[in-house]
């Protein structure tokens, strides 16, 4: 299972990442593993608002449907459209061509320190018995 | 309570299959992924371990007619080899069980579903001891495992590995042989759960795994891949086949279920015959229909079907279709409140979504 380093990470595996003053945001490999093949993506329209581990959207593989939480709060300004047409991008490539969001945020130093980083998620994954 | 396994669990786990609990056993989910393994039976041979299916052998005098006295549809004109699909009701016409009734060349056999096996022994046990019959029931799933081979190399790859000496070809659906394989005699019926050709083989349970690895070996030039219940589900979803605890429960006839063809009423007596005739006179009042989304989302059981603001039913099953590439569902409605070809409305995650009635199955394979 992939877990970068340079990553951080929340309890309901999700990851973000930095990029300028955006934050990136995707599910883990971890999460993508767990959901099996995954079929639809419903992202929110830019321009949305969400708060810190507030939900922004819904992932379905053929065996469940799953909620998506933000790691930050903020303005998200743009959504993976791929996803739309590709929502097995998810599985192929989670840190990648996978992302779901990119959000402004709105608390960046105060939010960012909530988040894990891959040790932290890594501890997470071992008290939940994953393997 | 303790799950229960197959006598390929370990072989399951050493493929690195993702095993859950299931109807009290410990089952492989999925190996490489569902849409893979769906597209494989599909497309070329699935093999599947189904040996948490409760086997039941009867022996004893009078089973044929003990058995005809508890089924819906008509053992006693069974065919040597022949296998019939059938309901088990309660005498107020609710299903206990659909199953499998196979009259094999020395005895019958019942399979029934995993969540049910307990709950059938008992029935039968019950129906044994008030009807004052002396039936000897066993449950077999210690001594056998079932192996499903399905797809449209499935006959090429079986006929290769049973010899020339029996000719698969001509056995007809739901019909079945005793067959050497891997060398003892093994029963295998022209039946499964997937809407594609294919066998079922009952091999005894010390000889599963041999089997298990010769299938996939003889198979490979062929593209088999072993499936789990993800695309069991999957498959029998888009061949429109009712799974107990969703489209059928005690709470429903064989009637509502669309099931009417497997109640075969004439010159025989069976429980449940009272109410169902009565149903039959009555009309169901509840149907089951097809449904496929229009609007983006998958719409799992539980979601409620919506015509013209009103709720008119619940879906009971609900999916991606793989073979399809959209997401399906069958609901159980109102009968005549959603008629092939109408729109109506799904609620998936309290937004209505648009989805079209269609006719069930939803895959019918080239034939």
């Amino acid at each position: 299972m992939n877990i970068p380093e340079e990553l951080c990470y929340t309890k309901e595996h999700e990851w973000a990442r930095m990029e300028g003053d955006l934050c990136v945001v995707g599910i883990t490999d971890y999460a993508q593993g767990e959901l099996g093949d995954i079929v639809y993506v419903e992202l929110p329209e830019p321009g949305t608002h969400v708060d810190i581990m507030g939900e922004f959207g819904v992932v379905e593989s053929v065996k469940t449907a799953s909620d998506l939480y933000s790691p930050l709060a903020g303005e998200i300004v743009e959504v993976n459209d791929e996803l739309a047409d590709s929502p097995e991008l998810v599985n192929d490539s989670p840190y990648d061509e996978g992302w779901m969001l990119k959000i402004r945020p709105s608390n960046l130093d105060e939010d960012w320190e909530t988040l894990l980083d891959a040790e932290g998620y890594r501890a997470v994954l071992a008290e939940s018995g994953a393997h | 309570m303790q799950l229960k396994r197959t006598p390929l669990y370990a072989t399951h786990v050493a493929a690195g299959a993702r095993i859950v609990p299931f109807a009290g056993w410990e089952m492989p989910v999925q190996y490489e992924g569902v849409i893979a393994e769906h597209q494989a039976v599909r497309n070329a041979i699935g093999l599947f371990d189904i040996s948490h299916m409760g086997i039941l052998d009867f022996a004893g005098d009078g089973v044929c007619a003990f058995l005809d006295g508890i089924l819906t549809n008509k053992v006693s004109d069974l065919a040597e080899n022949q296998i019939r699909y059938s309901l088990v009701c309660r005498p107020d016409g609710g299903v206990l069980d659909d199953v499998l009734i196979y009259r094999l060349p020395t005895h019958y056999r019942l399979v029934v579903n995993a969540s049910n096996t307990d709950k059938i022994v008992n029935w039968l046990e019950h129906q044994n001891a008030t009807q004052h019959w002396s039936i000897d029931i066993s449950v077999e799933n210690s001594n056998l495992a079932l192996l499903a081979v399905q797809g449209p190399q499935a006959l090429t790859l079986l006929q290769d590995m049973v010899g020339a000496a029996t000719d698969l070809a001509a056995i007809r659906y739901y019909r079945g042989t005793q067959v050497p394989f891997l060398g003892k005699t093994i029963t295998a019926t022209r039946t499964g759960y997937t809407g594609e050709d294919g066998f079922e083989l009952f091999v005894p349970a010390d000889d599963a795994a041999e089997a298990w690895h010769a299938l996939l070996e003889k198979g490979a030039p062929h593209g088999i891949k072993p499936v789990g219940l993800g695309a069991r589900d999957t498959l029998r979803l888009e061949a429109g086949l009712p799974l107990y605890g969703h489209e059928l429960d005690d709470a429903t006839s064989p009637f509502d279920a669309g099931l009417q063809k497997f109640v075969r009423f004439r010159n025989r007596q069976f429980i449940g015959k009272e109410a169902l005739l009565e149903e039959r006179r009555m009309g169901p009042d509840r149907e089951l229909i097809g449904l496929e989304l229009i609007d983006r989302g998958i719409a799992r059981e539980g979601t409620l079907v919506v015509v013209d603001g009103e709720d008119v039913g619940v879906v009971t099953s609900g999916t991606f279709s793989p073979t399809l590439q959209k997401a399906i569902a069958i609901a159980n409605v109102e009968t005549g409140s959603a008629l092939v070809g109408a729109t109506v409305h799904v609620r998936v995650r309290a937004d209505l979504r648009a989805s079209r009635v269609v006719a069930l199955p939803f895959y019918q394979r080239p034939r």
